[in-house]
């Protein structure tokens, strides 16, 4: 009777060959820690970090075919009983992650050699983490989506705080666990305040829960207070992730403590997932009440860019500093999302497709940025003050030279991907009608652009006048180099991936529409 | 075959690629000579699409190839696209063609430079960019072009950038050139507000569509006048042209490739290029071209006159060309331009790299006073040089006088006086092109002739021994007053003796006298009186021969005086000859004989010897060969389109496509063109027969022609400087001012402020977690105020 109640259980069918990036990510980890368990010659050597870096390309190269089966479904294939959507954007995000997964793997590689750490769990974590990003662009279903954003924290909790020598890595990851964990819960009760008030958790059925409005403009549900109280808390579980103002108390922190080819991973492969899922999200369910949320992404954006830019000119820890310009780069985001959450269609593709550019060209600078950080960090990841980029440039002209080019490119300078990116938001706004939005986005962009020129201009300092200059602004910083004698190595793999990512950011910045196609395509997902 | 276009520009570009990655390891010449494969390809490529496109039905040779979407931004896109018609694909030929000689001349021209092999990577860039400047499909690709060959162009003037001249000798360019690059950027920004699309095929049917209409008549003619501020520019016209005689300082191949052949001619190839626009606009915008053209054309003729630079005349000539240039363009001849275009590019290119070769072969001189007689040492330049010149003075069947009379026939068919101030340029241009080799390359050979400074120094150096003499002479005047003195003060000491000896003997007389002879001391005294005696006469014998050694000295001190009198007054003759040294030709006619140097020749520095050990040499082949090739090109280039018969009018048939018909229509007769041709020819043999009598055989003087203001350029150069140094510094430092006060003070406002702003922030940042925390739920609080707000807001 067991065996027949068991056997009437409905399982959905499983495709599995449209799941190759999530098995690539997910398998692919759990097969490494089994290896290097069975096989402990295979921890020595690089060997994870390059099966990592496989992982990613594999991932990432499977994505060709899905691109060709979901184009000849139309767009979207349903998977797993609905609770999973494979669609271009899906596809998107998937790539710029494996794109993150693969920097991440390189520059890992190096950094655990040289602080004597040890073990393949970073890499596996990296992984873990990564198949929770992905199922969180692709999730269908709010519970899926805290499926991935649960998947995606925990391990990069760990990872925050796998540094075992430094205590501020242990600080990090608890700081940033404790406040994840505040985050998620808020998100949880929000899942549980839409349920209430659609009576389902699949973002169609909300959709169409909402698609009518009464004749006060507001939709038909039982009871919108529970619906608006709803998005409030997923717009505040999402918030955390994407570091966005306020919710962002907890970043520059974390980046300062966490091991820095870690903060590449968070700034780039977490915070692409975190506005991978709340785009979905908001997208698909909640764009017939776009007055409602709208105007707190728009505050929330200006607030992140405002926050973001005139914050971090008073740091003079690198690492901070780029965390505050990770908060002011989530605003910019934020405004393209706000351009995609309009009612006319014209716009919210453009605005999708801002910010999916924007994400791209984002994810691949921040990582750059944070490689050259690990670079610099030296033995002991401590040397991140601006003391320590002094003289950089004589010191290690081409890692200069590549920091500059990325710092132009987080800066929106002309000819770098992160102009293309910048215009591409501001143009959106711009079109949403929104000037306001545009104009604070302009404004902090000038201010943003002091920030990195102070970096570049330590680095290209000698004087010894101007470096007093920079110790006295220093002499509050709480980062003391550890253990550094004033060398910087060169390590192959993580400068090979810098040089990957400046070529991208110039490529770019040159000809950004390269794979244009795809990007139209990819912004029409969310399209009615 | 069409589709093989992309390949033109790339091809350079792959090779700036190659020699920025590999230049170094490669070195001298393999640098060089992947440069000049690079352009051997393009230029094959660039016959590939040419033989495409005559293939192609004659109203179908328009051809775009869209490479990718450049620009995507909303409404506004700007593809990255090439277009292919007759038009682009005739500059492209020339431009490669010509280039590929450039190049493999420049092999032979920088060897032995530290930086060999980034001046080819420039090269590669700036034949990569002027490609994309004629091949672009929209305004935006051609004005990347147009600021990639104006970056190329600075970066090779100051190549030498050593020298501070040459530094801001690329400097002048690149401020000069922003002028007219903003006058390019607002037609473009016109361009789209009117038409909607930057892009030619566009922008083309716009104004096809709206033939006559006047109501667009007035946008058409602020495009045009912009266009013409744009060219002015970049092809240095009145009063842009500043710039490229000091773009001299760059080395010769960038004189001749960039300087004379392809990047200035950019500005008349995009007013043909837009030829729609201009047949749109009001009539006297583009007259406005015509004149521009055709004052330029004569003011830089006057000023080549007077030139001694080599490169200068060179230099002028070709502002004087271009203004050529622009008047066939202002009097709707868009063909003759372009054939004048082609055939200048051949002419100009040979006489630079001829120049340049002459350079070469007598160690970087470049005055002309110092040259001629170069014929036998240098054969090959000479002679491809005389090709050059017969082809830009006019003379048949040499391609310069086709496309020149051409030129002045549509001058002649649109406004008489146009067509005199051409005929007077031309007529300057067979002068002073005859007065260059004549100067260059007959005569006597001046090379060795001491120069000025050679002369000064020798005159120097004489003066020197000079002063010596009279200092020495002022020495010895002393030292015989001292003798004098000296002898002076020993007749005073002899005349006391004299005293001393008088009064002694006196005192022995009273005592003789006092004392009794028997006495025995008498005997004494008696002795001492003798004594006395004796002492006398020898005193008084003593003082006058001191006296005769006083009148001795005396003397002395005459003849010295005489001496430094004589020593000064040699000096001073001596000094009086400078002003009438005889100089080495100072003036260029004295051809006949040498400088009487007299004894001077023996005071002559180590330069002067250093030289007569010298002989100009002819260059390598890899310099020969471009100029053989050019001069080829040079004699038959007429046959692109001669006049004599519809069937010859080749280039005519060939650019109908890209010209709609704007192509002035000439209204003059056969026997009126016949007149005008012989008109021409003999003013040219006038103005070579005239050159011949002056410079060779010396009839006149020719400082009655090289006027002062021709050889200052009219004093222009000197206006723009002191009017930027007076009144217009003044207007720059109160700009800097308000730069300094107004601008920078709101950017460091916003420094300051972002600062205190951040200040203020970070206060609440503590690092807590509870502090932390605290602001999420802050902020969670306001977020779903805000929503439950929403309840009663709306």
């Amino acid at each position: 009777m067991l065996a027949q109640a068991v056997e009437t259980v409905q399982t959905p069918e499983v495709p599995w060959s449209l799941l190759w990036p999530f098995l690539f990510m997910a398998i692919g980890a759990v097969i490494l820690v089994t290896l290097t368990s069975l096989a402990p010659i295979l921890r020595e050597r690089s060997f994870p970090a390059f099966y990592t870096a496989a992982m990613a390309v594999g991932s990432a190269v499977s994505l060709y075919w899905i691109w060709n089966r979901v184009e000849e479904a139309g767009g979207a294939i349903m998977v797993l009983d609905g609770a999973m959507s494979i669609d271009y954007f899906t596809l998107f995000i998937a790539a710029i992650i494996s794109v993150s997964v693969f920097f991440s793997a390189l520059f890992l590689d190096d950094y655990l050699r040289r602080e004597g750490l040890d073990g393949p769990e970073w890499y596996v974590l990296v992984l873990l983490s990564a198949s929770g990003g992905l199922m969180m662009a692709a999730a269908e279903d709010l519970i899926v989506t805290f499926l991935g954003l649960e998947i995606l924290s925990i391990a990069v909790y760990v990872l925050a705080a796998l540094h075992l020598r430094r205590t501020e890595s242990q600080e990090a990851g608890f700081k940033y666990f404790v406040l994840g964990a505040l985050s998620s819960a808020f998100f949880l009760y929000g899942i549980a305040m839409i349920y209430g008030a659609t009576g389902s958790t699949r973002l169609g059925e909300i959709a169409s829960a909402l698609n009518q409005t009464n004749s006060r403009g507001l939709v038909p549900v039982e009871d919108s207070s529970m619906l608006l109280a709803g998005m409030a808390l997923l717009l505040v579980g999402f918030g955390f992730k994407i570091s966005a103002a306020p919710f962002h108390l907890w970043t520059p922190d974390v980046y300062e403590g966490a091991p820095t080819p870690i903060v590449g991973f968070m700034a780039s492969a977490v915070k692409v997932a975190g506005f991978a899922g709340f785009a979905r999200v908001f997208l698909s369910s909640f764009v017939t009440v776009g007055a409602d949320w709208r105007p707190v992404v728009g505050a929330m954006a200006i607030l992140s860019i405002i926050i973001g830019s005139f914050l971090a000119i008073k740091q003079t820890n690198v690492k901070r500093m780029l965390a505050y310009s990770s908060i002011s780069h989530a605003g910019f985001i934020l405004i393209g999302l706000y351009a995609a959450g309009s009612t006319d269609p014209g716009v919210a593709t453009l605005g999708s497709r801002s910010v999916l550019f924007y994400l791209f060209a984002y994810a691949v600078m921040v990582c750059g940025s944070f490689g050259v950080a690990t670079l610099v960090g030296q033995r002991g990841d401590g040397a991140h003050s601006l003391t320590d980029y002094v003289g950089l440039s004589s010191r290690r002209p081409i890692l200069a030279g590549l920091l500059v080019v990325l710092l132009f490119a987080q800066a929106g300078i002309p000819f770098t991907s992160g102009f293309w990116a910048k215009f591409g938001v501001i143009e959106a706004a711009v079109r949403d009608e929104r000037y306001e939005l545009a104009a604070a986005a302009m404004i902090a962009a000038v201010v943003g652009a002091y920030l990195y020129l102070k970096v570049i201009v330590s680095m290209f300092l000698t004087d010894a006048a101007e470096e007093a200059e920079v110790d006295a602004d220093a002499s509050d910083d709480v980062a003391v180099a550890v253990g550094a004698d004033g060398s910087i190595a060169l390590a192959p793999a993580a400068t090979v991936a810098i040089i990957g990512a400046v070529v991208a950011t110039v490529l770019w910045g040159v000809l950004p529409d390269i794979g244009g196609d795809l990007l139209r395509q990819a912004a029409t997902t969310f399209i009615r | 075959m069409l589709e093989l276009a992309w390949l033109i520009p790339a091809a350079p570009l792959i090779g700036f690629a190659l020699i920025l990655l590999f230049g170094r390891v490669l070195g001298e010449p393999l640098a060089g000579w992947l440069g000049f494969g690079a352009m051997g390809v393009s230029f094959a490529a660039t016959v590939a699409v040419f033989a495409g496109l005559v293939a192609e039905e004659h109203s179908e040779r328009f051809f775009v190839q869209t490479l990718f979407e450049w620009v995507p931004a909303g409404n506004f896109t700007v593809n990255a696209g090439l277009l292919v018609d007759p038009l682009s694909i005739t500059m492209c030929l020339f431009i490669t063609g010509v280039g590929a000689l450039i190049h493999l001349y420049s092999i032979g021209y920088m060897h032995g430079d530290p930086n060999f092999s980034k001046f080819f990577l420039y090269l590669n860039l700036f034949a990569a960019a002027m490609l994309v400047l004629v091949l672009g499909d929209n305004m935006l690709m051609t004005f990347l072009g147009w600021e990639g060959v104006g970056a190329c162009s600075y970066f090779l003037i100051s190549f030498w950038f050593t020298d501070p001249a040459n530094a801001s000798a690329g400097k002048k360019a690149f401020v000069t050139n922003r002028v007219g690059d903003f006058g390019f950027m607002l037609a473009m920004f016109l361009v789209f507000t009117q038409v909607g699309s930057i892009q030619y095929a566009e922008i083309i049917s716009w104004a096809v569509e709206h033939f006559g209409d006047t109501a667009v008549a007035g946008t058409a003619t602020a495009i045009v006048l912009l266009l013409l501020v744009a060219a002015a520019g970049k092809s240095a016209q009145l009063p842009l042209y500043v710039w490229l005689p000091d773009a001299m300082a760059g080395p010769t191949p960038v004189s001749a490739l960039i300087h004379a052949a392809t990047m200035v001619t950019s500005g008349v190839y995009l007013l043909t290029r837009m030829n729609p626009v201009l047949a749109l606009a009001d009539g006297w915008a583009v007259d406005a071209v015509a004149w521009v053209g055709a004052l330029t054309a004569l003011f830089a003729a006057t000023v080549a006159v007077a030139q001694n630079d080599i490169k200068k005349v060179l230099a002028y000539s070709t502002v004087s060309q271009l203004g050529y240039l622009f008047l066939a363009v202002g009097v709707g001849a868009y063909v003759p331009a372009i054939f004048h275009m082609v055939t200048h590019a051949f002419f100009k290119a040979l006489l630079f790299l001829g120049s340049g070769s002459v350079i070469h072969g007598l160690h970087d001189e470049q005055d002309m006073r110092k040259m001629g007689g170069l014929a036998r040492f240098m054969p090959i330049t000479s002679m491809t040089f005389i090709i050059g010149w017969l082809a830009i003075a006019g003379v048949p069947p040499f391609a310069g006088f086709w496309s020149k009379d051409e030129i002045l026939l549509y001058a002649w068919n649109e406004n008489k006086i146009l067509w005199a101030i051409g005929l007077v340029t031309a007529l300057l241009t067979a002068f002073y092109m005859t007065r260059q080799v004549i100067l260059t390359f007959f005569g006597r050979t001046r090379f060795y002739d001491p120069t000025e400074q050679e002369i000064e120094a020798a005159f120097s150096q004489r003066l020197v021994n000079a002063d010596a003499v009279t200092t020495q002479a002022e020495a010895d005047l002393e030292a015989a007053h001292a003798a004098v003195e000296k002898a002076a003060g020993d007749i005073d000491k002899k005349t006391s003796a004299v005293e001393v000896a008088a009064t002694k003997l006196n005192e022995a007389k009273e005592a003789l006298a006092v004392v009794s002879a028997e006495d025995e001391s008498h005997a004494k005294l008696a002795k001492a009186l003798e004594k006395a005696e004796k002492g006398v006469p020898k005193a008084s014998e003593n003082l006058a021969k001191a006296q005769a050694t006083v009148t001795d000295a005396n003397a002395g001190v005459d003849s010295a005086t005489e001496a430094l009198a004589a020593a000064k007054s040699s000096y001073r003759a001596l000094a009086a000859t400078r002003s009438s040294l005889p100089m080495p030709d100072t003036h260029v006619t004295a051809l006949s004989e040498a400088p009487e140097l007299g004894d001077l020749s023996d005071d002559l520095p180590d330069s002067y010897r250093k030289r007569q050990e010298y002989s100009p040499h002819e260059s390598p082949w890899t310099m020969t060969v471009p100029l053989v090739a050019l001069a080829g090109a040079a004699t038959v280039a007429g046959g692109l389109n001669l006049p004599f018969t519809k069937d010859l009018h080749f280039l005519e048939h060939w650019l109908e496509t890209s010209l709609f018909g704007n192509e002035a229509k000439l209204a003059v007769g056969t026997s009126t063109k016949w007149g005008l041709a012989i008109v021409a020819i003999a003013c040219a043999a006038v103005a070579i027969y005239g050159a011949f009598a002056v410079y060779l055989r010396g009839k006149m003087d020719p400082k009655v022609i090289e006027k002062v203001p021709f050889a200052r350029a009219w004093y222009v150069d000197e206006t723009y400087a002191k009017v930027a140094g007076g009144p217009g510094h003044k207007g720059f430092d109160l700009a800097a001012l308000f730069d300094r006060s107004v601008i920078d003070g709101a950017v460091n406002g916003i420094a300051t402020g972002a600062r205190g702003v951040g200040g203020a922030f970070r206060s609440l940042q503590t690092g807590y977690v509870r502090n932390s925390a605290l602001g999420i739920v802050i902020g969670s609080a306001g977020v779903v105020l805000w929503f439950l707000s929403r309840l009663w807001w709306s």
